[in-house]
């Protein structure tokens, strides 16, 4: 099978290292892109002016921090059904990374929320739910390094990421249903006027850059742990340099 | 298994750990009293002005049991753990997942059952009154089972783990968030007059909910902790 | 292209100071993570080689 030839490290290992800047270069490219059209081609918004703008990080960062968590639930899943050691060494990868785009989120949101209702924060279901993801990533990078023993510490964050998956579209409905209840408090994201074509395409364009760029950094991440994890790997890429090091002795 | 064999089981553990608790009595009056101060000090900080206080309390008498559930957290698995009776329960041929549920049960009887008892008398602090009082009873004896539920998950993952305490609150405080809403919204629509029967059913559902899945998840956290 | 110079883009319609704290700290954010995950992988490796050096040295003795 495909996967198993993949997922053993001193195959994954070598192969992510070359991946890396092609994923980064793209990422890159795509973001002097995404960001030249949205700030040169796409036009002013009518209603919301030059604030609109900040929409071109915010909603890609949201997307990925949703995102990158269900994809670490996903490896965590896979990690438990299949006890396989890479799996989960994915899921610890990619969570400071989730953990940052949440972050991002909610601080981009904030700024767009300022101009845009004339309010930091609102109690709206999206930034709700972002916060208590932001809350369920810290949960699981810190029962991760709470745990000594790295099997244990595998599982137990694999079940709590797994636990969280089921939390975030409870409560986003929840508070959607609560919104209506507190009349006062609702207020709609919905900008109410249509994104013209180009907005949309450079949003899409910087979501895309994002995708590649968190793709880069978790390989490269993943790495670490496995150098980190494996006392004395077998598999680096330049055996050569680290035997003549052996031999200089 | 047999039906009445699955009961017996879980009664037998209800059993045990009620009467272990009997003997220890004073742990869950302390969670009681904390319950009753923490909820007697928001009148204090806030005022006496009783439209505010009606505003309010919803929301803070339901906090304040969350943090009431969330502090007797660690009498749910820990002195088994410590004296070895949880690895014999990981072996014995009944499912772990239904002896967690006894045990969550047990759990819910020592401290969740005496905060809906005690909600009443808390109500009336904040000048809850008639049909309020019933929905703020009747929230909390459908929402507390689900703290247990829920809260016994983190219980089983951060077992044996340095700063727990901490970390058990950090882990379950974000999956409380739900019950919360729906608990506190329950009491809220009440006061307001348009009935707490939609949010109540909620409720209800995400007890169901919990009963199906927590369980096993604990069960699953357990193993992890005991290998 | 609907800037007429400079300034009047670094304002952005006079929503400078949200726009650019957006874009800024969403950059800071990415470059702390890179250069971050590079200073792990240089300690991680180092760890790995002085491993290496230490395991031979053990057997030489």
């Amino acid at each position: 099978m495909i996967w198993s030839k993949y997922s053993a490290p001193q195959v994954f290992y070598p192969l992510a290292g070359r991946l890396i800047p092609w994923f980064a270069a793209v990422a890159v490219l795509l973001m002097i892109v995404g960001l030249y059209m949205g700030f040169f081609v796409a036009p002013t918004d009518f209603q919301q002016g030059e604030s609109y703008r900040i929409i071109f990080v915010h909603v890609p960062a949201a997307w990925m921090s949703m995102f990158l968590y269900v994809v670490m639930a996903i490896w965590a899943g896979v990690g438990m059904g299949l006890n396989a050691r890479l799996s989960f060494m994915m899921a610890q990868a990619i969570a400071p990374t989730g953990a940052m785009f949440t972050f991002l989120a909610l601080l981009t949101g904030a700024m767009w929320g300022k101009p845009t209702w004339g309010a930091w924060w609102v109690w709206d279901a999206r930034l709700t739910s972002e916060l208590i993801l932001l809350f369920q990533y810290a949960g699981v990078m810190l029962l991760r390094t709470s745990i000594d023993d790295a099997r244990r510490a595998d599982r137990s964050s694999a079940v709590f990421a797994l636990v969280g998956v089921v939390n975030v579209p409870i409560i986003y409905y929840s508070v959607q249903w609560w919104n209506t209840l507190h009349q006062g408090a609702s207020v709609s994201m919905a900008t109410g006027s249509k994104m013209a074509a180009t907005m949309l395409m450079a949003m899409l364009i910087m979501t895309i850059a994002f995708w590649l760029y968190s793709i880069a950094v978790i390989l490269a991440r993943v790495r670490c742990v496995m150098v980190e994890r494996e006392s004395l790997p077998t598999w680096d890429e330049k055996p050569a340099a680290m035997s003549e090091a052996v031999e200089a002795r | 298994m047999s039906h009445s064999s699955m009961w017996g089981s879980i009664s037998g553990i209800i059993r045990r750990d009620l009467l272990l608790a009997m003997r220890r009595w004073s742990d869950a009056a302390m969670s009681l009293f904390f319950l009753v101060i923490v909820v007697s000090l928001f009148p204090l900080g806030v005022g006496p002005e009783p439209a505010v206080l009606r505003t309010i309390a919803p929301g803070v008498l339901w906090v304040a049991a969350l943090l009431t559930c969330l502090l007797s957290l660690a009498r749910v698995f820990t002195p088994d753990y410590l004296d070895g009776v949880l690895e014999q329960m990981v072996l014995v041929p009944q499912p772990l997942s239904l002896l967690v549920l006894g045990k969550v049960l047990a759990h819910w009887v020592i401290s969740g059952f005496p905060v809906v008892l005690l909600s009443p008398l808390l109500g009336l602090q904040f000048g809850l009154e008639g049909e309020a009082l019933g929905v703020l009873v009747l929230s909390l004896l459908l929402g507390t089972p689900t703290l247990s539920m829920i809260g016994a998950i983190g219980a089983a993952l951060v077992l044996g783990v340095r700063g727990s305490g901490l970390l058990v609150a950090l882990l379950v405080l974000p999956l409380y968030v739900p019950v919360l809403i729906f608990g506190a919204g329950a009491v809220t629509s009440s006061v307001a007059g348009i009935g707490g029967e939609a949010n109540l059913s909620l409720l209800g559902a995400c007890l169901v909910l919990s009963l199906f899945l927590a369980p096993w998840a604990t069960a699953a956290a357990l193993r992890i902790a005991l290998e | 292209m609907q800037w007429g110079s400079a300034s009047e883009f670094f304002a952005m319609g006079g929503y400078g100071l949200y726009v650019w704290t957006s874009f800024i700290a969403t950059a800071l954010c990415m470059i702390w993570e890179v250069l971050a995950l590079w200073r792990r992988r240089v300690a991680a490796r180092a760890e790995q080689r002085a491993a290496l050096l230490g395991g031979t040295d053990e057997t030489a003795a």
